[in-house]
C-alpha cells in the first residue's frame, strides 16, 4: 500500500487518516512479527518500496536539476523531498570532513502525532520507513547509502535525527561491451 | 543508442540524445535523473514535444508508479496512464504551452 498522500493547509482530514493508517500498519506488523526487529526490517523495506517509486514523483514535480554534490543532495530532501511529501522542512547538520555522512533533523513529524509507544516496543524505529524512502529513492539516482536514525522523539530524544551516509555513487550500467 | 551517443558525442557532459531528426519523422527522448527514458515519435518540425515529454513524466509517476499492482521495469499495462496519455497527446498546442 502506498502512502503518497500529500498533506496541506486544506485537508487536515487527510493528515489524520494518514496518521492512522500509518499506526495501524505497524501495530499490525507488530502483531504478525512479534519481534520488533523484524517489524523495523519491514517497516525499512516497505520505505524502500514506497522511495524507489517516489523519487521519479519528485524529480517530476519539483523540477529539480542535477545536484552537484552529496550536501546539495541532502539539502534538497530536507528542503524540498520532505516539505513535498509530509508537509514539514527539516535541516541538515553535522556533516563529516568528506562531505558524504550527514545528519537530517525533523522536529515536526507527522507520522508520530498523538503516538506514545509502550515499554514492551523497546527497540522499535517506528518511523523506519522514513529511512527506507530515503535509501531507496537515492538508489534509484545511482547513490547507495546507509541510514540510521540516532535520535527519536518517541524514545525521549528532543527531535529526529536521521543518518545519511554515502557509500558510493553508481553510475547507471550500460548492457553493452565495446568490441574488443 | 543513449550510450553509443554519450561515447561519440563531440562535447563534454553529454547525457544521451534529446533529438533525433530524420526524413519522415523526429525522434524526441527525455531522460530522467532516475534513467528512465521517454521517447516521442513525431512529424519531422512539431512543436513542444519536451512539454508533451514532461508531462507525459508526470503522467508516468502518477498513474504508473503509484499504481501498487504495477511491477517496476515490467511493460505498462495500467488503463489510466494508457487514457491519460491520448487526451493529452490529443491536446491543442496552446494548452501544452499555458501549462
Amino acid at each position: 500500500m502506498l502512502l503518497g498522500i500529500k498533506l496541506s493547509n486544506h485537508l487536515l482530514q487527510n493528515a489524520e487518516l494518514f496518521t492512522l493508517t500509518y499506526g495501524a500498519i505497524v501495530h499490525q506488523l507488530l502483531t504478525d512479527l512479534e519481534e520488533v526487529d523484524e517489524v523495523n526490517k519491514q517497516l525499512d523495506q516497505m520505505g524502500y518500496n514506497i522511495g524507489i517509486r517516489l523519487i521519479d514523483e519528485f524529480l517530476a514535480k519539483s523540477n529539480v536539476t542535477r545536484c552537484v554534490d552529496f550536501k546539495e543532495t541532502a539539502e534538497v530532501i530536507a528542503k524540498v523531498g520532505f516539505k513535498m511529501f509530509l508537509g514539514v522542512t527539516a535541516s541538515v547538520t553535522n556533516w563529516d570532513a568528506d562531505g558524504t555522512c550527514c545528519s537530517i533533523i525533523l522536529e515536526d513529524n507527522p507520522l508520530v502525532d498523538f503516538v506514545e509507544l509502550p515499554d514492551t516496543c523497546q527497540g522499535l524505529y517506528y518511523c523506519n520507513i522514513l529511512s527506507g524512502v530515503i535509501r531507496g529513492a537515492l538508489e534509484m539516482v545511482s547513490m547507495k547509502t546507509e541510514v540510521t536514525w540516532i535520535r527519536d522523539m518517541l524514545r525521549g530524544d528532543d527531535v529526529f535525527e536521521l543518518q545519511v551516509k554515502l557509500l558510493k555513487q553508481v553510475p547507471e550500467k550500460y548492457p553493452y561491451k565495446d568490441d574488443e | 543508442m543513449h550510450a553509443i551517443s554519450q561515447q561519440l558525442s563531440p562535447t563534454i557532459g553529454c547525457t544521451g540524445i534529446d533529438l533525433l531528426e530524420a526524413d519522415t519523422f523526429d525522434l524526441h527522448c527525455f531522460q530522467s535523473l532516475t534513467g528512465t527514458k521517454f521517447f516521442v515519435v513525431c512529424e519531422p518540425g512539431t512543436l513542444y514535444m519536451d512539454v508533451l515529454l514532461k508531462l507525459i513524466y508526470e503522467l508516468y509517476t502518477d498513474h504508473v508508479l503509484k499504481n501498487p499492482f504495477y511491477e517496476m521495469e515490467m511493460p505498462i499495462r495500467c488503463e489510466l496512464f494508457d487514457l491519460n496519455l491520448f487526451q493529452a497527446v490529443q491536446k491543442d498546442r496552446v494548452a501544452l504551452l499555458g501549462r
